[in-house]
């Protein structure tokens, strides 16, 4: 063999074997559980999150300041700008440079991080210091942050997803007030859609399932749906609601001009987390949003009159308008972690101090995530902001159900909502039964 | 000499090259053998990195090649990128060293004008992309709407996602121009000469003598083509993600692919499932099948190197 052809040999073997490297020399994690730390004495802990605009990470760090001072003892070296693969890695490396707590934005994966055992559970820490999880914590909330009664994790601030409308470009459609069902809602968006050539000027809302917060999850959460079946099965075909909502979204994107234009004007968006959003420019007059939005929008200079209100509900469901989809951010204990005691201070302070919660909230303008939160004088809520603060604390908004295979089930579904919106499912039940399967299979797996 | 000295000399002689040897032995031990048979290992197992892996026989292998979805779309799509990319990165970069070996003025700047792109970082480079190839607002699509033809919606349609990443995979084509730049110009030119001489055109003489003289460089970019066509990652996720309007947020989950999975590839899903869905056993499979690939490919390309060479040798 040519000495050329070795080396190209050589060269092949080892580029395909780096990813085998990488995944096989990484397997060396360990599930010990240690929490025999004393929280009285000199330690300093490591705490990962997630945020990195200047005025959230002012806002953690401020409380972090006031967590120190309250507990002189314990030292938090806080990094932020950490995404959850990061966390993932090291969670499962663990060593003294990986975190002992962790928050992470993505509620998706906490059925995950309590089957595997990557977070500690925290029920015998609560119990140690009398915290009534069910007095503290609404109970949406707790649903979120557990899996199977270990509650590995506990919410750090709520996320609740409501309409952002333009309140000017209202107006000048003749519209008086926020659309309440999803016929009126179909009628508004109609109404606001200007168009524009072959694209728009204006769209009503953006609706399909790309259009940045308008999850196909999110929009189920209007009709109330059941994941999974009392015997823990996939539960998309049996219950008629998720027909119901992939259908009425379809139409709505039929009657704003189509799929395919819709996708052709949604390419031209800005970046969600910036200023150049297609709802403070104005190429959308409505936005299925969380509750950061209107003051988001703000910040950007908006000149027009912001609105927000609670998603429209079915029209057979027209007594429950008010709730939506609830979600948020999610703080846990390394379970590799050998400052437990300690880093369970922290998660305390930060998760159930009604101070420290109401600080936060107001900090990075999320829904508080604690009863007494809720309550408190001290938030400060303006109109727009109240109205998630509504849909945090009605009755039947809801949330996706944890799994042990994180959000893989989700994805799974979504992947179906984007066949089904673009008009590749002739067999709707067919194709949800189909979808069923696999999700009932890769949970299996990640059992 | 008696058999005792020699067998001692011999001895020596064995250890001596086992200690030179050895720093190469320690390194293919750590960093290639025992990650492949730990991954073989790990392939029969369940585990997710946290808990103990748990023997589950061919339950990673059957789930992976029955039940896996995005598997075979995955497979495709590389399959797709190993052949087109490739083929069309080689072309092009003989093409543009061939064109530059012929200019004789400005010859630096054009070398410097084509090699640039070739140091933009990936995410960069793919970000500029999807921008100029939006297909509502990107200069490409208003130009070809100015010359009155259609405009695809390249990152945004499943038909025309992978040409548009080739199309990225072209623009930063410079490390090959450079190498065969190099190799076109160690051609002997007395070959040409005689070539000429005897009547050859220009075909003739591409067919004839540039291409045998520089057939173990293009095997050479082939090779090393097909093994980073196997390896895309950064190109196609970036691309998807951004033109899903994913661009990171409030705990979206995103799965790569978008549209329709035509940017999915082998790595990425690698990665997707060992270390976002936990499941170390399944991506070792997929992980697996990767480098059977690869290796697949490299010992064709290797078997039919002599056409590939031109002399059969």
């Amino acid at each position: 063999m040519p000495r050329t052809s070795r080396l190209n040999t050589a060269a092949a073997t080892a580029a395909a074997l780096a990813a085998i490297s990488l995944l096989a020399t990484a397997c060396t994690g360990s599930t010990e559980n240690a929490a025999g730390d004393d929280p009285t004495k000199d330690v300093t802990i490591n705490f990962w999150h997630g945020w990195s605009a200047p005025s959230e990470v002012k806002a953690i760090e401020d409380n972090i300041k006031r967590f120190e001072a309250a507990h002189p003892n314990i030292k938090v070296k806080v990094t932020g700008n950490m995404t959850d693969d990061k966390i993932n890695q090291s969670l499962r490396a663990g060593g003294d440079k990986a975190p002992d707590v962790v928050s992470s934005f993505t509620t998706d994966s906490v059925g995950k991080f309590c089957n595997s055992g990557a977070f500690a559970d925290l029920n015998p820490f609560m119990e140690k210091s009398k915290v009534d999880k069910a007095k503290v914590f609404p109970q949406s909330l707790l649903n979120y942050t557990s899996f199977k009664g270990n509650q590995c994790t506990l919410p750090l601030l709520n996320d609740a997803y409501g309409l952002v409308y333009n309140k000017d470009a209202f107006k000048a459609a003749g519209i008086t007030a926020a659309p309440k069902t999803w016929s009126e809602f179909v009628e508004v968006a109609q109404k606001l859609t200007k168009s524009k050539g072959d694209s728009y000027e204006q769209v009503g809302i953006m609706p399909t399932f790309h259009g940045y917060e308008t999850t196909p999850m999110r929009l189920a959460a209007q009709w109330s749906p059941a994941y999974f079946t009392p015997d823990g099965k996939s539960g998309l075909a049996k219950d008629p609601a998720f027909a119901k909502m992939l259908t009425a979204q379809k139409d709505l994107v039929e009657k704003l001009g189509g799929y395919e234009k819709l996708e052709k004007f949604r390419a031209s968006f800005g970046d969600e987390w910036g200023a150049e959003h297609p709802f403070h420019k104005g190429q959308v007059a409505m936005q299925m949003d969380g509750e950061w939005r209107s003051s988001m929008a703000r910040e950007a200079g908006v000149t027009f009159e912001i609105g927000t209100a609670p998603l429209p509900v079915p029209d057979d469901q027209a007594a429950d308008y008010g709730k939506g989809y609830v979600s948020g951010t999610i703080m846990g204990i390394a379970a590799g972690s050998k400052k437990q005691n300690a880093a369970w201070e922290l998660v305390k302070y930060m998760t159930t101090d009604t101070e420290a919660v109401v600080a936060f909230a107001n900090g990075i303008h999320n829904v508080p995530s604690t009863i007494e939160a809720l309550a408190s004088p001290k938030l400060e809520v303006d109109e727009n902001f109240k109205t998630f603060i509504d849909i945090a604390k009605h009755p039947k908004s809801n949330t996706t159900p944890p799994q042990a295979d994180g959000g893989t089930y989700q994805l799974t579904f979504t992947d179906l909502a984007y066949q089904h919106e673009k008009g590749a499912v002739s067999d709707l039940p067919g194709a949800l039964a189909t979808t069923d399967t696999q999700i009932d299979t890769d949970i299996a797996k990640a059992k | 000499m008696t058999t005792h000295t020699l067998r001692t000399k011999r001895r020596r002689a064995a250890l001596r090259t086992a200690a030179f040897m050895s720093p190469w032995l320690i390194g293919f031990a750590v960093f290639f053998a025992y990650p492949l048979l730990s991954t073989v290992y790990f392939s029969f197992t369940k585990y997710d990195g946290f808990r103990p892996p748990v023997f589950n026989g061919l339950d990673n292998w059957t789930y992976v090649f029955t039940q896996y979805p995005l598997f075979w779309p995955a497979m495709r799509n590389t399959l797709w990128l190993v052949v087109v990319m490739v083929a069309c990165r080689v072309v092009f970069g003989l093409g543009i060293g061939m064109l530059i070996t012929k200019v004789k003025t400005g010859t630096g700047i054009f070398r410097t004008l084509f090699y640039l792109p070739y140091l933009a970082p990936p995410v960069a480079a793919t970000l500029a992309f999807v921008f100029l190839l939006n297909p509502g607002t990107g200069p490409v699509n208003t130009l070809l709407d100015g010359a009155g033809l259609p405009q695809p919606g390249w990152f945004t349609d499943a038909d025309w996602a992978k040409p548009a990443l080739t199309m990225l995979a072209v623009w930063g084509v410079g490390d090959l121009m450079v190498i065969f730049m190099a190799a076109l110009l160690d051609v002997p030119k007395e070959q040409y000469e005689a070539a000429e001489l005897d009547g050859a055109g220009a075909w003739q003489r591409f067919r004839h003598i540039t291409l045998p003289n520089i057939s173990p460089i293009i095997l050479f970019a082939v090779v090393t083509g097909v093994i980073q066509a196997m390896q895309y990652y950064t190109q196609p996720l970036v691309a998807g993600k951004v033109a899903a309007g994913v661009i990171g947020g409030s705990g979206q989950q995103f799965e790569p692919g978008y549209p329709d999975k035509s940017t999915l590839t082998l790595p990425q899903i690698v990665y997707n499932v060992g270390f976002q869905r936990f499941d170390y056993g399944t991506a070792c499979v997929l992980a697996l099948v990767l480098f059977a690939l690869c290796m697949a490919f490299t010992a064709l390309l290797m078997r039919r190197r002599g056409g590939l060479i031109g002399g059969g040798h």
